[in-house]
């Protein structure tokens, strides 16, 4: 069982670097998409006998819904409902990028260790792997110039919340877990529209030529 | 016996620029004396060296001495003697070079100077690596510091050679007081001047740390470390050639000397030492060789590459600091030969560049790479020297640089493994792929300079005026080349003499180096034997290709591709070359390009040059000094240029606050 | 030692025909029939018995290039074994020399490519230099990545009798590295999606493009010390994959034979199903495999 778990914190880890190395938007959104789907595994991986197996299953499957289906599904629709141009169009080069995840994922393992966290005995990589895919998700949220791929950043940052959540799922009740779903759902919903109407008006999402329009 | 063979070198080689003086009305004759004194010392020197090397007792002196607090004390351990190698013997390869690069009978009093100071920056050079007193130390290195400033200063009309002067003499001026500060606490601590009761300090006293900060600050400015090392590339490129040489092959190596000496001092250093002068190593490796690449004049890209060098050596002086804070005495081992070895071969594989770069200076006036090309066949000989040189320096085997290399890449690797307590300094395993990046860039910026000045057609007219160097310019780099094959070929050989030096700089019985010595011995015994197969292989399929080409083959022009004008100027410049890379290494450079854009449906004339400014020198200190004297100029002309009723009132205010303050102090 | 010679004896006898089963994989996927197994043989014996074309500008360095480029690869393969004996030469550290003589024929091939004073063969180097440079972190990291996971330091152990238990306790940090010195293995042997073997424009490829002047005899080393040189890689990827262990070693050899055949056909597929990357994304790819294998380092410190 073990190693099925370390299988998946490693997978997701990768998909990190991938989601940074990435320069097409729709290979990006499937890596998201694969990565959310992952994460929906580890509920299950982790639960213990004392969980209760209803808490579980819906947090399994509520994950995998919402992030790895709707979410992309969503984000696909969009780019081609807005006819996006499906390059990543980074401010922080490709390279830059990757040096710096591996430069977080490198610090995030090195003093995970450090952390005076509740339940340390849970899993030796489900605190790495939290921070390094938070770090991944904060840089994509600020090297990236479409508003796309920062959404994108920001369901990646959400799966590394996610990630913590599952250490601290023995605390956290059903209905928080459901809200903060619910809040990216909403969030992603949002944006979704208001990217639609931003480009049928101006017919660009460069958020370089947004914050000219605050005058 | 060694000591009096290395005192008579250290004063041979000081006096031997007297001579050219003494005969100057026989011009030929006078250099030819003084160098073949320089060399006699130079000799004697490192027969001295030699022979300390091989007692296991290191030769010691110590004479009382009028000056105050000090003391002749000279010793000659592993360490000193291992660095006497370099130190006399490049200079003497110079010394020699100069006979045909900088005649005595050409260049008149200028020659006579350079000569003085030439003997002098040798014997003082040696004078650092023998001296067993601070006092005497500092002595040596400021002697040895304002000779290599009048060095810089040869062609003293030239206003870049004064600029470069200028900013050396102030660096090292700056690291003269880091030291003079380092040894006034060291003395302090120690409770005397002699190097002989500074041994055996302990490391967790509260002064330790500010005594390794001064030391790196201090002797990293003499040897180059990263953001110290802005003073470099100019003086390096403003000096005759075999100055350069001297400077980079081995003035550098004195500020390496100085760290190694003063970091032995301390009874089991912390582990932060290590990583921090690790770390210094590795940004000075990378960012050396990136400025490197960036560089097309020919003595400015050499001396990057010294600040590269030198990162290479500090890294592997970190890991040996490591190993001491770990007492792991393998790493001890590899990181300190691998450190000491580089400092050897780096002083001839850099000697023999600048002097094969010197050659070609010599012969077309011009050391724009860009400028340059087609010279192998104008001069082959300085042409497959120089060669030598470039793969030395790149680490490929079978030459000399690859061993060192080798070295401190096996001490990196071995902080991979959990040994020894914790906390594992794994992050110092990555020092391999930094090495591997370090060489292949070096390789890089070298396919780039011998591609540019010694293959392909010439660029200018300047490329047409190659011809080969007289012999005695010849011999010297010959003499480098083949140490650089020597030491490459036979790197078991000087192994036991590292591992003295390792043993004596950490204070650790030989016997408990000896098990990594030997398995060290036979590995290098096995690199002997691939660099031999490697040799026959390039012998047999050279004369299976004569066998199966017969004599002559048919010559034709290269092939176009289809293209059937194609003119020399259409070559891939070394600055094209570069590229690639250069632009990796963007967010260090500040380039500066001249455009003159083509305008008009038929353009005159365009122009583009560009050039990448030292980012520590050019682009910080030079702009921050130039505020702060626009700042000092601005309430100068306020306090000056005002009126007597202002000044009065200032002169009031200083003394009402000095009162006050005497007051409120009494 | 019987064993070793015969392991010599193919690693010098079998690498074209490495090549050709990539061909005829990659011809099968086009639908052709494709050129004979043992045609880079025939390519090697008919170019040995030609004469040389030397252009007017070269020097001696051009006749070095191929020479030191096929000397230096096949002292390489002094260092790797290919089955179940060790190789003819280990020691600690023999890994860095391992490395550093390919570095050292790649040197000497672009400074030949130089001496043409041709722009193409100038351009072809500069790509060679500078990929390189950002290939030869990668390996090395892999290279640190297996010394960690096997506790040795020679290439014999690093891929012998270790590399079994190594795989059991740190199973995906190897998979990553073995992926990345993929990656590695296709960019230093100037494979798709790095270079194309096979384009025949000059201004989009970087080996080919540095040969274009060498001929006859000259030409043969270079064709065969490529050959060499993608075995060695090959036989690197192959080793680290097949990490069990073999009683016999005899079916240590049988199956590192069928490792490396497995490897041609993966190469082939992958030059069939994917172009090449444009220039500037392979540093991109270059520097992924190495954060791949700086992530495997991490997971193995941890």
């Amino acid at each position: 069982m073990s190693r099925w778990t370390d299988t998946v914190f490693i997978l997701v880890v990768v998909i990190d670097f991938f989601a940074l190395a990435s320069s097409r938007l729709g290979a990006a959104i499937r890596a998201v998409a694969a990565q959310g789907a992952l994460l929906s595994l580890l509920p299950v991986l982790l639960a213990t006998g004392e969980h209760q197996t209803a808490h579980v299953v819906a947090l399994a499957l509520g994950a995998l819904l919402v992030k790895g289906i709707a979410i992309p599904l969503m984000m696909g629709w969009a780019i081609r409902e807005a006819a996006v141009r499906r390059e990543v169009e980074p401010i922080v080069g490709f390279v830059p990028s990757m040096v710096l995840g591996a430069v977080g994922v490198a610090l995030a393992f090195a003093f995970s260790g450090g952390l005076p966290l509740p339940t340390p005995e849970k899993h030796p990589l489900l605190v790495p792997t939290s921070l390094a895919t938070v770090w991944t998700g904060l840089l994509l949220v600020v090297s990236r110039r479409k508003a796309v791929a920062q959404v994108l950043g920001f369901l990646v940052l959400e799966n590394g919340v996610f990630v913590f959540g599952v250490l601290l799922s023995d605390f956290m009740p059903v209905m928080v877990e459901a809200g903060v779903l619910l809040d990216l759902f909403a969030a992603v919903f949002v944006m979704g529209i208001v990217m639609f109407h931003i480009n049928r008006e101006f017919a660009s999402l460069d958020t370089a030529k947004l914050s000219a329009l605050k005058d | 016996m060694s000591l009096a063979l290395a005192i008579a070198a250290v004063l041979l080689t000081a006096s031997s620029g007297a001579l050219s003086v003494a005969f100057r009305r026989q011009p030929d004759r006078a250099q030819r004396l003084a160098a073949g004194a320089l060399v006699l010392g130079a000799l004697l020197g490192m027969a001295g060296a030699g022979m300390a090397l091989a007692s296991p007792v290191p030769p010691s002196l110590d004479v009382g001495w009028q000056a105050p607090f000090a003391r002749f004390a000279v010793r000659l351990d592993a360490l000193s003697a291992l660095f006497l190698f370099p130190v006399l013997g490049v200079p003497a390869a110079g010394a020699v070079y100069g006979l045909g690069y900088f005649p005595q009978a050409r260049h008149g009093a200028r020659a006579v100077r350079l000569q003085i100071w030439f003997g002098l920056v040798t014997g003082s050079m040696a004078l650092v690596c023998m001296a067993a007193n601070a006092i005497l130390f500092l002595l040596a290195w400021e002697v040895m510091a304002l000779a290599a400033f009048l060095l810089v200063l040869t062609d003293h009309e030239e206003p870049e050679a004064q600029r470069a002067a200028f900013v050396y003499l102030a660096s090292a001026h700056v690291g003269n007081l880091a030291l003079f500060a380092l040894f006034v606490l060291l003395a302090r601590e120690a409770g005397s001047w002699d190097f002989a009761r500074m041994a055996g300090l302990a490391a967790t006293t509260p002064a330790a740390p500010w005594l390794f900060g001064l030391a790196l600050g201090g002797f990293g400015l003499k040897a180059g470390l990263m953001p110290l090392h802005f003073w470099l590339p100019g003086a390096h490129a403003a000096a005759p050639s075999h100055v350069s040489a001297l400077m980079s092959g081995v003035l550098l190596k004195t500020g390496v000397y100085g760290l190694l000496r003063v970091t032995g001092f301390f009874e089991a250093p912390p582990a932060s030492w290590g990583m921090a002068l690790f770390t210094v190593g590795a940004v000075s490796g990378v960012l050396g060789v990136a400025f490197a690449l960036a560089q097309h004049d020919l003595k400015r890209l050499l001396a990057y590459h010294s600040v590269e060098n030198v990162g290479i050596i500090a890294m592997g002086a970190g890991l040996a600091l490591l190993g001491r804070a770990r007492g792991d005495g393998a790493l001890v081992l590899l990181g300190l030969s691998g450190a000491v070895l580089h400092t050897v071969n780096h002083a001839t594989f850099k000697a023999l560049l600048f002097l094969g770069a010197g050659a070609v200076v010599h012969a077309t006036q011009t050391r724009d790479l860009d400028h340059l090309g087609g010279l192998a066949r104008a001069m082959p000989r300085t042409a497959a020297l120089f060669l030598v040189g470039a793969a030395a320096i790149s680490g490929l085997p079978p030459l000399n640089g690859f061993v060192s290399e080798w070295l401190v890449a096996l001490a990196s690797v071995r902080t991979a493994f959990d040994l020894g307590a914790l906390p594992h300094p794994h992050a110092a395993a990555l020092g391999v792929p930094v090495l591997a990046l370090i060489g292949g860039l070096a390789a890089a910026c070298f396919a780039k300079v011998v591609g540019a000045v010694f293959l392909g057609n010439g660029r200018s007219p300047h490329a047409a005026l190659g011809h080969e160097p007289p012999p005695s310019m010849l011999a010297p780099m010959a003499a480098l080349a083949a140490v650089c094959f020597a030491i490459g070929l036979l790197p078991a050989l000087v192994i036991p003499s590292l591992t003295r030096a390792a043993a004596q700089w950490a204070r650790l019985p030989e016997a408990a180096l000896a098990a990594p010595a030997a398995e060290a011995a036979r590995s290098a015994a096995r690199l002997s034997a691939v660099a031999a197969v490697l040799l026959l292989l390039v012998a047999v399929l050279v004369l299976w290709r004569r066998r199966s080409l017969g004599a002559r083959q048919p010559a034709a022009e290269t092939w176009g591709c289809g293209f059937t004008a194609p003119t020399p100027r259409m070559q891939y410049t070394g600055s094209s070359l570069a590229e690639a890379l250069v632009i990796r290494f963007g967010w260090v450079f500040f380039p500066r390009a001249r455009v003159i854009p083509p305008a008009g449906l038929f353009p005159r004339r365009a122009a583009f040059s560009s050039s990448v400014p030292d980012t520590v020198l050019d682009v910080g200190i030079l702009p921050a000094l130039g505020s702060l004297a626009r700042l000092a100029g601005f309430s100068r002309a306020a306090l000056v240029g005002g009126r007597v009723q202002f000044q009065a009132l200032l002169l009031l205010c200083g003394l009402i606050g000095l009162l006050a303050w005497l007051y409120a102090s009494g | 030692m019987l064993l070793s010679a015969i392991q010599l004896l193919l690693f010098l006898s079998l690498p074209p025909f490495l090549l050709g089963v990539i061909n005829r994989v990659k011809a099968r996927v086009a639908g052709r029939t494709g050129q004979p197994l043992l045609q880079p043989y025939f390519d090697l014996w008919r170019l040995l018995h030609k004469g040389a074309v030397y252009s007017t500008t070269t020097t001696w360095v051009f006749r070095a290039g191929p020479v030191v480029g096929l000397a230096a690869v096949a002292t390489a393969g002094l260092l790797l074994s290919f089955g179940g004996a060790p190789a003819m030469l280990s020691f600690s550290g023999d890994f860095v020399l391992f490395a550093y003589l390919l570095g050292l024929a790649r040197f000497f091939t672009a400074l030949a490519a130089l001496d043409t004073g041709s722009a193409f063969e100038g351009m072809g180097a500069a790509r060679e230099v500078s990929f390189a440079s950002l290939a030869e972190p990668a390996l090395f990291l892999c290279l640190v990545v297996l010394a960690r996971a096997t506790g040795a330091l020679s290439l014999s152990q690093m891929l012998g009798e270790g590399l079994g238990s190594a795989w059991s306790t740190s199973g995906p940090a190897l998979l990553l590295t073995a992926l990345a010195l993929f990656v590695v293995a296709l960019a230093e042997n100037a494979r798709i999606p790095v270079d194309d073997p096979n384009t025949h424009l000059e201004l989009t490829m970087i080996h080919e493009v540095m040969v274009l002047d060498h001929s006859g005899p000259d030409f043969a080393f270079i064709l065969y010390g490529a050959a060499l040189k993608l075995f060695l890689f090959g036989a690197l990827v192959v080793r680290l994959a097949l990490g069990f262990h073999f009683d016999s070693p005899w079916a240590a050899l049988l199956a590192f034979l069928g490792g490396m055949l497995v490897f041609a056909v993966v190469v082939g597929t992958v030059e069939s199903v994917m172009a090449r990357l444009r220039l500037s994304r392979v540093p991109q790819m270059l520097v992924g495999a190495s954060v791949l294998s700086v992530f495997a380092l991490v997971l193995l410190l941890r």
